[in-house]
């Protein structure tokens, strides 16, 4: 049988840096989250942000745990399946990586240990300090991991030399120019993330009569946290998608399903891209909505996908479809910061059904939305592994097809009982809820609901008075 | 500069190398030792004497990695297609048994299958390291900086018996460290379990270190002819005496030596490899200076890490130090 080796290089890697990425952008939420919390216990003296940080803590182990070994997958999978591109660029990604290491990885991993399993073994602030130390860490890890994939989409400050790439000016290469875009989307995107799944836990919770205060407590900050963050990730990723269209125009065609750049694009609400015919089928389109937005002028005009031949092309379909998927959650959530917001303003929050109910299935938004935003930007560049300059096809390894295939077919289920595990054992975590509370809940919806101490101190800590 | 930059990254690299081996060693240990603990409070308690260290511990070898990337690109792009099998083996045994620290907690009815988990998933990782440590010694295809050999290269006897003798000697890390952080069934039964864990580790590291001489002419060359037999021949000699004084640590029922002693035999078994194969970092092809990064590269990381590698060890000695002392039966962090 005829495997093709690139195709499954390819296949392989997309499965493994798709399911790790799920967990980064949660355990970086929650790793602030957590800091948090513990801080404003710290402050208010109020045991329910305690036990709230002890309950999200345990998820977060087992999260972290996940994103920990799939992530020391990727730091080999660049050498055992793309070693001529870790031969071409190691000498300007590999110090990238070897920086996240040295400073987030361990910074994590370390300290880790004491956010963990030190609740009764350190003084107070230095558990609180571990949690910061984590959070920190894994700030400074998206960091790294960013400038190393904005660089291999927007390369700049290198020297060919004998094909290999030589670096020029660290400082230009880790500030390339997609990267503050990138960075500051995906750190976001890791933050909303966090808040849908606080969002929908704290829902789950009122809905169910448990958990007074806690409950709360996770929908008040999950819904300002929205508020904020959501309309925040509209702008930056209009930013980047501005940003996009300087530097790799063809990943916004591909986005826009736009072939012919010599007219104004429309902005399809629906189509089916035929790749084939260079043409789109059933379109439903708001027209020149693509131009307004990409050059602020309904006659404005952007390359198309038929300015480059088929072979240069990013696949159109993925790359459609992925990035309204993201765009329609990104509205979502929005949706949801700013109903939430007044709802809370109105006194209706804990007991407004309408919304509760949806929201309480919503935890996986920000997942798909994070996997979708990646495979626009990660297809969207193809066929270059480093953007204009090395082909993916050029960068494997030459290890046979049916050893990828295998080790393919291995990962899928490992990582299939992994995941599933996973998720049930989390599930059951959220089903027990926060341990060790005090007084149980007055009746939800009554008249004349108490407005608890509890409530004002939320209120308070949330507006950074403590 | 061009030809000091290599050798002190080849000495970071193996530093980190080293680390990982003894740290991530006795917690991989554990996990080979579990199906021997009898009864599952006794498994709690081994698996807490690891619990806060073992991401930290994993984490050496991502440096390790990433390092040889960093430092060496094209050795990196030669040594993982080669040994694609066995470090992609390593990688999801890894992964099974760095999940089942926290799932094995919340589970309740498939408790004893995270029990499985871990403990295979530690022995097949070591079992992988092993592997791939045999497979560099005794040599890869190499053609024009690229790997030229076929998927199974690796699996030779030699390589094999490597792959054995990692998983024993993780065994007596992870023996000794029980010793040394647990005490009640627990530490009686690794005491006991040591005593033989020496001796087996001292009797593969004999047969290698026999072995490689005479299937590899360039290890009989660098170890037997003059002048180097001159100033090698101690450190034979100072391995079978640092294993009698672990041996005779553990009759003596002291708790810190073995766990020293087991350490120091890990690390004169690597010096003895180091000794054997540099400057070659993919046997026989490629030497350090054939491989390494741009210069610019390496002086780049090289700044951070002067820096950033002492801060590093001084919160994981601090880590260490908080979790001191010995974890008894029955104490959880969870």
């Amino acid at each position: 049988m005829d495997l093709d080796p690139v195709l499954l290089a390819r296949l392989q890697f997309a499965f493994t840096i798709t399911f790790h990425i799920i967990f980064p952008s949660f355990t970086i939420g929650l790793s602030a989250y957590i800091a948090t919390l513990l801080i404003m216990w710290i402050r208010t003296g109020r045991d329910h942000y305690h036990r709230l940080a002890r309950f999200w803590t345990k998820i977060f182990a087992v999260s972290f745990a996940m994103g920990v070994v799939s992530g020391i997958v990727l730091t080999y999978q660049f050498g055992t399946n793309w070693s001529r591109f870790s031969e071409a660029a190691g000498n300007i990604v590999g110090p990238l990586i070897g920086y996240e290491v040295l400073t987030a990885f361990f910074l994590e991993a370390t300290f880790l240990g004491v956010m963990l399993f030190g609740w009764n073994r350190v003084p107070r602030w230095l558990h609180v300090f571990a949690a910061i130390a984590v959070a920190t860490g894994s700030v400074i890890s998206a960091f790294w991991i960013l400038a190393a994939n904005s660089w291999i989409q927007t390369p700049v400050a290198y020297e060919m030399r004998d094909g290999t790439f030589h670096p020029l000016d660290w400082f230009r290469i880790i500030f390339n120019p997609s990267f503050p875009y990138r960075f500051a989307h995906m750190l976001n995107a890791a933050y909303l993330t966090t808040a849908m799944v606080v969002l929908a836990v704290g829902a789950r919770y009122v809905l169910a009569d448990r958990h007074y205060e806690e409950a709360r407590t996770m929908l008040r900050m999950a819904v300002l946290m929205l508020a904020i963050a959501a309309p925040l990730q509209l702008f930056i990723g209009d930013q980047h998608g501005l940003n996009t269209l300087q530097h790799q125009p063809l990943k916004i065609a591909a986005m826009e399903a736009h072939w012919d750049g010599s007219k104004p694009g429309d902005f399809h609400i629906f189509a089916w891209p035929d790749e084939a015919n260079e043409r789109n089928r059933f379109e439903i389109s708001i027209p020149r909505g693509a131009s307004i937005v990409l050059t602020h002028d309904p006659n404005g005009l952007f390359p198309g996908l038929t300015s480059v031949p088929p072979s240069e092309r990013p696949p159109v379909l993925p790359v459609f479809f992925a990035f309204r998927i993201m765009l329609a959650i990104g509205f979502i959530m929005i949706a949801a910061g700013l109903v939430g917001a007044v709802l809370w303003w109105r006194g209706r929050l804990f007991d407004t059904d309408w919304f509760l109910r949806p929201a309480s299935w919503a935890w996986s938004l920000g997942f798909i939305a994070v996997i979708a935003g990646w495979v626009v930007t990660e297809s969207g560049r193809q066929p270059w592994v480093v953007y204009g300059l090395m082909r993916t096809a050029d960068a494997i390894s030459p290890v046979p097809g049916a050893s990828v295939a295998t080790t393919l077919a291995l990962f899928v289920v490992v990582y299939g009982i992994v995941f599933a595990m996973g998720i049930y054992y989390i599930n059951r975590l959220i089903v027990r809820g926060p341990q060790g509370g005090g007084i149980e809940p007055p009746q939800r919806g009554l008249p004349n609901r108490p407005i608890t101490g509890a409530e004002e101190g939320g209120r308070e800590a949330l507006a950074g008075r403590g | 500069m061009e030809w000091y930059l290599p050798v002190i990254w080849a000495a970071l690299i193996g530093t980190a190398v080293a680390l990982y081996v003894v740290l991530d060693g006795f917690d991989l240990g554990i996990g080979i030792l579990f199906p021997f603990a009898e009864e599952e409070r006794e498994r709690d308690q081994m698996m807490n004497s690891v619990a806060p260290f073992w991401d930290g511990n994993e984490t050496w070898l991502v440096l390790g990695g990433g390092g040889l990337w960093v430092a060496f690109p094209r050795a990196y792009a030669v040594i993982m297609p080669a040994l694609y099998l066995p470090v992609i083996c390593m990688l999801l045994a890894l992964v099974f048994r760095g999940v089942a620290f926290e799932f094995r907690w919340i589970a309740h009815t498939s408790k004893g299958w995270w029990n499985f988990a871990f403990a295979a998933g530690s022995t097949l990782a070591a079992f992988s390291q092993g592997v791939i440590l045999g497979g560099l010694i005794q040599g890869i295809a190499v053609e024009d900086g690229q790997f030229a050999g076929g998927a199974f290269d690796w699996a030779t006897p030699f390589a094999l018996l490597c792959g054995v003798g990692v998983v024993v000697g993780y065994a007596l890390l992870g023996a000794t460290w029980l010793v040394l952080k647990t005490d009640g069934t627990v530490a009686q039964r690794s005491r006991r379990q040591a005593e033989f864990l020496v001796l087996a580790v001292v009797a593969l590291m004999a047969v290698v270190s026999l072995w490689t001489p005479l299937a590899v002419e360039r290890v009989a060359t660098r170890w037997f002819t003059l002048p180097n037999i001159l100033f090698l021949w101690p450190v034979p000699l100072v391995t079978a005496f640092v294993a009698f004084a672990g041996w005779h640590w553990l009759r003596r029922g002291d708790d810190h030596g073995p766990f020293i002693a087991a350490i120091m035999l890990f690390l004169l078994g690597y010096a003895g490899l180091v000794i054997s194969n540099f400057p070659y970092l993919v046997p026989p092809a490629l030497t350090v200076w054939d491989t390494a990064a741009a210069p610019a590269s390496q002086i780049f990381l090289l700044v951070g890490t002067l820096v950033l590698l002492p801060i590093i060890i001084g919160y994981f000695v601090f880590v260490f130090w908080i979790f001191r002392g010995k974890v008894r039966e029955g104490e959880g962090y969870h």
